[in-house]
């Protein structure tokens, strides 16, 4: 990929997620920020692949240690968001 | 297909269920499949991965894989949800920790292999540095939300910061003119950790939505520069849709307090003087008693109540449901009336609300609610503070001016419930208190709201 198509991307990317995310409710703010957040674990997967490649026993440390912060991220965030979005849900009692 | 092409598709559809995720985490109806959608493009993105050649070894990554599966689930299934703001922190620091870590690998791997570009230097030293200064900052906030850090900075602490600001700028560039001398490497990172420290030590309380919100938005952008070091499209996007959807976050909390982000992260280090402030009301407070706010609100048709922060702290959620269950038995209309930044993260008091089960077309935002404040009989403010501030408003002079509030004094009768008359994080006395149509109820907030229901169900 050149910087170019990188830069695209990001460029793009940004623009998308502003559109996306304009008009959110306040009540979704926090469940917002955690599951974006478990979405931006996504570094996980830079990290499996550091943690699992012998280049050098530094780099595997650091890959390992970055692969427990970013499942945490990942596993926790995406847990404690539906955990909250199931309290919103169940006073809604048989409605759709 | 080959195994890098498998790898590739697996990336589009998982970038594709990121996106139809953050749309329909935007929507109550649609959030929590949004969520969930999220998490199957997550899936997916971390099983094709795991093609990747380059992987030849599974033991240490099961490991990492397992203590991180278990402690998150842990802290996400063990946290009350008092303590969300604290645990959105930690995740947030987390993630930038994990791009820190992800970046210098993957640097270290290239410097030794000796085919370091300018591209790839680059966007290491960013990661590095906003990913450092997300760590150390997250940290901070996680320390002053749970209070157990307590320290504001010190004098002079806004020249520190820019300096050691000016200092990791230098090393970036270093690093990129000779990323073989590793010395500026760890230099730019040890740069980046104590910027995060410096850069959020003076935040109070009332500033934490902001700073939130906007470590959000700096992991995100953290995993995006990640996707620059490792050539990998996935991160790019995704990390570029997090960063997008914190700043939107910020400019929403920022508009809520008149303030601009510039003006909450340059702040200086904010010594508010502890002493008593009772003497700034003299004698015009009036007090009163869970009795006599039963009284009123017997005969009243419309209440509202305004949570803040104190609610939190005083975790009076089930209670203020329990008042809420009577006075809609006795016929009242009660709604709950959020501003924007009350509590230490956007949407904090929502969050608290619904886990007492108050369904969210009872909570209304600023915008709402304020035209109905006029025709409110009794409007109870529990744990509020500067964000019913009424000078804000009419007080051209005063430290918030500007920033929007909601109007409580526009209805019959204002219930403060209060532990004493210190003032907010602002440190300005709020002259709602003293107001005629205002009574003070001295006492912890959930404690306070039981005696209204006990007088309540007594009268």
């Amino acid at each position: 990929m050149t910087l170019l198509v990188a830069l695209t991307l990001f460029v793009l990317a940004v623009f998308l997620g502003l559109e996306l995310i304009t008009k959110v409710p306040a009540t979704l703010h926090t469940p917002l920020m955690s599951g974006s957040n478990a979405i931006s674990g996504i570094t996980l997967i830079g990290a499996l692949v550091s943690a699992g490649s012998d280049h050098s026993t530094l780099t595997t440390a650091l890959g390992v240690a970055a692969v427990a912060l970013a499942t945490i991220n990942v596993v926790g965030g995406f847990l404690v968001t539906d955990r909250m979005l199931a309290m919103f849900r169940t006073r809604r009692k048989g409605g759709s | 297909m080959t195994f890098p092409d498998a790898i590739a598709v697996g990336y589009l559809l998982a970038a594709v269920l990121f996106i139809l995720g953050l749309k329909a985490l935007g929507r109550p109806r649609t959030a929590r499949r949004g969520n969930l959608l999220g998490a199957t493009g997550m899936f997916i993105a971390i099983v094709v991965t795991l093609l990747d050649r380059a992987i030849v070894d599974f033991r240490f990554l099961a490991l990492g894989v397992a203590i991180g599966a278990l402690a998150g689930a842990l802290l996400a299934l063990k946290v009350r949800m008092t303590g969300m703001p604290e645990l959105v922190a930690l995740f947030n620091g987390f993630g930038g920790a994990a791009s820190v870590l992800v970046a210098g690998a993957a640097f270290l791997e290239v410097v030794d292999a000796g085919t370091v570009d300018d591209q790839l230097a680059v966007a290491a030293a960013v990661t590095v540095l906003i990913g450092a200064v997300t760590f150390t900052g997250s940290m901070v906030a996680f320390g002053k939300l749970r209070e157990s850090l307590r320290w504001n900075g010190f004098s002079g602490l806004h020249i520190v910061r820019a300096a050691t600001g000016a200092v990791a700028l230098i090393l970036v560039v270093g690093v990129v003119i000779q990323p073989d001398s590793l010395g500026w490497f760890w230099g730019l990172a040890a740069a980046g950790l104590l910027l995060g420290v410096l850069a959020t030590i003076a935040i109070g309380g009332a500033d934490m939505p902001v700073v939130i919100a906007l470590l959000n938005a700096f992991s995100g952008v953290a995993a995006s520069t990640t996707g620059f070091v490792l050539d990998n499209p996935l991160l790019i996007i995704a990390g570029s849709l997090v960063g997008a959807s914190g700043l939107i976050l910020t400019q929403i909390m920022c508009k809520a307090m008149n303030r601009s982000i510039l003006d909450v992260v340059f702040s200086k280090a904010v010594v508010v003087a502890r002493g008593s402030h009772d003497d700034a009301y003299g004698d015009g407070v009036t007090s009163t008693s869970a009795e006599e706010v039963a009284m009123l609100l017997e005969v009243a048709s419309r209440v509202v109540i305004v949570p803040g922060y104190g609610l939190a702290v005083a975790q009076a959620q089930h209670a203020v449901r329990e008042l809420m269950t009577v006075l809609e038995g006795a016929g009242a209309e009660v709604m709950f009336g959020i501003h924007p930044v009350a509590g230490r993260m956007p949407g904090h008091m929502n969050v608290l609300l619904a886990e007492a089960e108050i369904g969210y077309e009872h909570l209304l935002e600023m915008d709402r609610v304020n035209p109905m404040f006029a025709q409110t009989d009794v409007t109870i403010v529990i744990g509020a503070n500067d964000v019913v501030n009424p000078s804000a408003r009419d007080d051209a002079g005063s430290p918030i001016a500007g920033m929007p509030i909601l109007d409580v004094d526009e209805s019959g009768t204002v219930i403060v419930v209060k532990r004493s008359l210190s003032p907010g994080f602002a440190g300005i006395p709020n002259p709602l208190f003293v107001a005629d149509n205002t009574l003070m109820l001295f006492g912890d907030g959930k404690q306070a709201v039981l005696d209204i229901v006990a007088a309540l169900m007594e009268g």
